[in-house]
């Protein structure tokens, strides 16, 4: 992300202009990044507190009832964590294959049946079914309603990476390796695998962290296909979590018991510490998008 | 003899060429065999997901009962779309997704290259990977996310601008959630806020990758910041520019579902403004399980897509053929 280093020739503005622009961006950044901390502040915050005075960026005292209690009550927490990673990282790394299977042969250029298969993908760009076709499909037909696969495939066809991973491929795997790779009487299998993606690495990395955060933000094909409480993805239960904290309130409202569930049981900063936990990792795997982030923007910008 | 031969090997000319074509094709087959299998699972992985439902567009045909199934349900023929554009809601759904798509796509646009150029003049690099860090950020969270931020803001009793801010304008207590011309511009921010900053990341990763050399030949004939902006900036963004406001009017009939579904609560009270496409094909589809409504909305959009795809690209095309997409 060296993008300010065209800077040498590229004349420096005056220190007024340099100092008006760090300003406009500090404010920016902040506009970015607040929100968030102020998910963080309700999450700390005492549920009496929240009632009293409202949401607030600064908690007064710092509670981390909420956090206990989900980790006390974490079977859904467990369960839905486990259905994110279980989806996430077989979802990834099934992706990650599947494209870089279809993009390799389409960037041969020796491969007879290129273009076809180049128009094949091309169709589903253009032209979708739509969402009743698809979800008659997979309910009534397929039969995946309540099943894991039903959130790992549909993510599975981006024909936007294939493209990507194929321009990749012709910009930095010589066709003269994959010769000599078949004159040296290696199959097209080990060619494949040991030649072509270890140097294509920073490609298939973009496209895994994008996949990543794709499946682990999903909430979408949940929605649509889980009822089993046990198959909630995290995504879904914060879902849950947000129209039924309303619902419990609506129901309760003016009774005196609404006092006494506030207190047992933290909901407000309860939902906003879900919430938290659901970004977590999200922000473990920042760093890493860093890195090959532009590159990979780069590379997709990149008439296809 | 001779004069016999070449008689019958014109005759039979066309049969051998056939017949090599095929045996060609054959031979590549098998040739390429596993190049082709290579592309095998993907390619039913998009059959599935892709050509099937595509084929099941004529569902909007159907009279659908759970008798009959699918399959076997009578033919309606235009019916289902008679109804869906007798209701007002075809009309309402149809401006809303397009004029928030508009709204979208040109104050999207003119945000995120704006952004880029300005933080293509942050000379100190540290800070130009400082900010690009902290405005990508947003995109990274979910839709599900961005709805408790902003009801963390619009909570009727507890939220941030209705307990804090609202009350130093002499408001109180206001239920957002019940204010359906209010999304618009909620809506409107919401979407901003999740998406310029990595739009101008894209753009910033196109600027850089501009010559130098044509800066510096600009400096020497005095060519002043503004005028290596619009003069030079500019102009070599515009392909890019092109291209991606092309992807985007494709999908003008498409739209964020998370954003107008998850960050509104799917509140009833807002559905004047709030409802687009998508959501009504799905609460038609999930909620109602009115499936000819649906479907037809489902056909509806799925074809007008295919149509403004089809036409951004060839306009595209005649404006610069390298922009176009294909």
């Amino acid at each position: 992300m060296n993008t300010a280093s065209n800077t040498k020739s590229y004349s420096k503005g005056p220190k007024g202009a340099q100092m008006i622009l760090h300003i406009f961006f500090i404010a920016f950044s902040l506009a970015c990044i607040l929100p968030v901390l102020l998910i963080v502040a309700i999450s700390l915050t005492n549920e009496k507190a929240l009632t009293l005075q409202g949401y607030k960026f600064w908690p007064d005292k710092i509670d981390l009832s909420a956090y206990q209690y989900l980790f006390n009550h974490s079977e859904t927490l467990a369960k839905a964590y486990g259905v994110s990673l279980t989806v996430t990282i077989t979802g990834t790394l099934l992706a990650v294959l599947l494209i870089a299977l279809y993009a390799y042969p389409l960037y041969r250029r020796d491969f007879p049946f290129k273009k076809a298969f180049n128009f094949y993908l091309l169709i589903t760009m253009l032209f979708s079914g739509g969402l009743v076709p698809f979800y008659l499909l997979y309910v009534n037909f397929l039969n995946l309603k309540d099943s894991l696969i039903a959130l790992i495939l549909p993510g599975l066809s981006n024909a936007f990476y294939i493209f990507i991973a194929r321009t990749f491929f012709q910009q930095t795997v010589p066709e003269e390796m994959i010769e000599s790779g078949k004159l040296d009487g290696a199959s097209e299998w080990r060619i494949f695998f040991q030649l072509v993606l270890p140097i294509s690495l920073p490609v298939l990395a973009t496209i895994a962290l994008f996949t990543t955060l794709m499946y682990w933000n999903d909430w979408f094909n949940s929605m649509l296909f889980i009822n089993n409480t046990d198959l909630y993805s995290l995504q879904y239960v914060m879902i849950q979590m947000i129209r039924q904290a309303e619902f419990f309130k609506n129901q309760l409202a003016g009774s005196g018991v609404a006092l006494l569930v506030q207190e047992s049981v933290p909901t407000e900063s309860l939902r906003m510490a879900m919430v938290i936990v659901s970004i977590g990792p999200i922000l473990f795997i920042y760093p890493f998008f860093q890195k090959y982030f532009t590159k990979g923007l780069t590379i997709g910008a990149i008439k296809g | 003899m001779a004069n016999s031969s070449t008689v019958e090997a014109v005759a039979r000319k066309p049969l051998p060429q056939q017949q090599s074509r095929l045996k060609r094709l054959l031979r590549n087959i098998v040739k390429y065999r596993v190049l082709l299998l290579m592309l095998l699972p993907t390619s039913i992985v998009f059959f599935i997901n892709c050509y099937i439902p595509m084929f099941g567009l004529f569902i909007a045909f159907k009279n659908i009962n759970y008798v009959d199934g699918i399959m076997g349900s009578p033919w309606a023929g235009f019916d289902n779309f008679r109804f869906l554009f007798a209701t007002s809601d075809a009309l309402r759904v149809t401006v809303n997704t397009v004029a928030y798509n508009v709204v979208f796509i040109i104050s999207g646009l003119i945000l995120s290259v704006s952004l880029a150029i300005a933080i293509n003049e942050v000379t100190s690099r540290l800070a130009s990977r400082v900010y690009q860090t902290v405005m990508i950020m947003p995109n990274f969270l979910s839709m599900v996310v961005v709805s408790f931020i902003v009801y963390a803001f619009l909570h009727p009793e507890y939220g941030f601008l209705v307990k804090h801010i609202l009350p130093l304008f002499g408001y109180s207590s206001v239920n957002a959630y019940m204010h359906p011309n209010a999304w618009p511009y909620i809506l409107w921010l919401t979407k901003m806020w999740h998406s310029i900053g990595i739009g101008s990341v894209i753009y910033l990763a196109a600027i850089t990758g501009i010559s130098e050399e044509l800066y510096e030949a600009a400096v020497m004939d005095g060519a002043s910041k503004w005028q290596q902006i619009t003069r030079i900036t500019l102009p070599l963004l515009t392909p890019i520019m092109v291209i991606l406001t092309i992807l985007n009017l494709g999908g003008i009939f498409r739209s964020d579902f998370g954003l107008f579904y998850h960050v509104t609560l799917d509140s009833g009270a807002l559905r004047s403004t709030t409802d687009v496409i998508d959501t009504y094909v799905y609460r038609g589809l999930i909620q109602l399980n009115d499936l000819g409504m649906s479907s037809a909305a489902n056909f509806y959009q799925s074809v007008i897509g295919f149509f403004l795809v089809i036409g951004a690209n060839s306009l595209a095309r005649k404006l610069n053929r390298d922009t176009a997409l294909f």
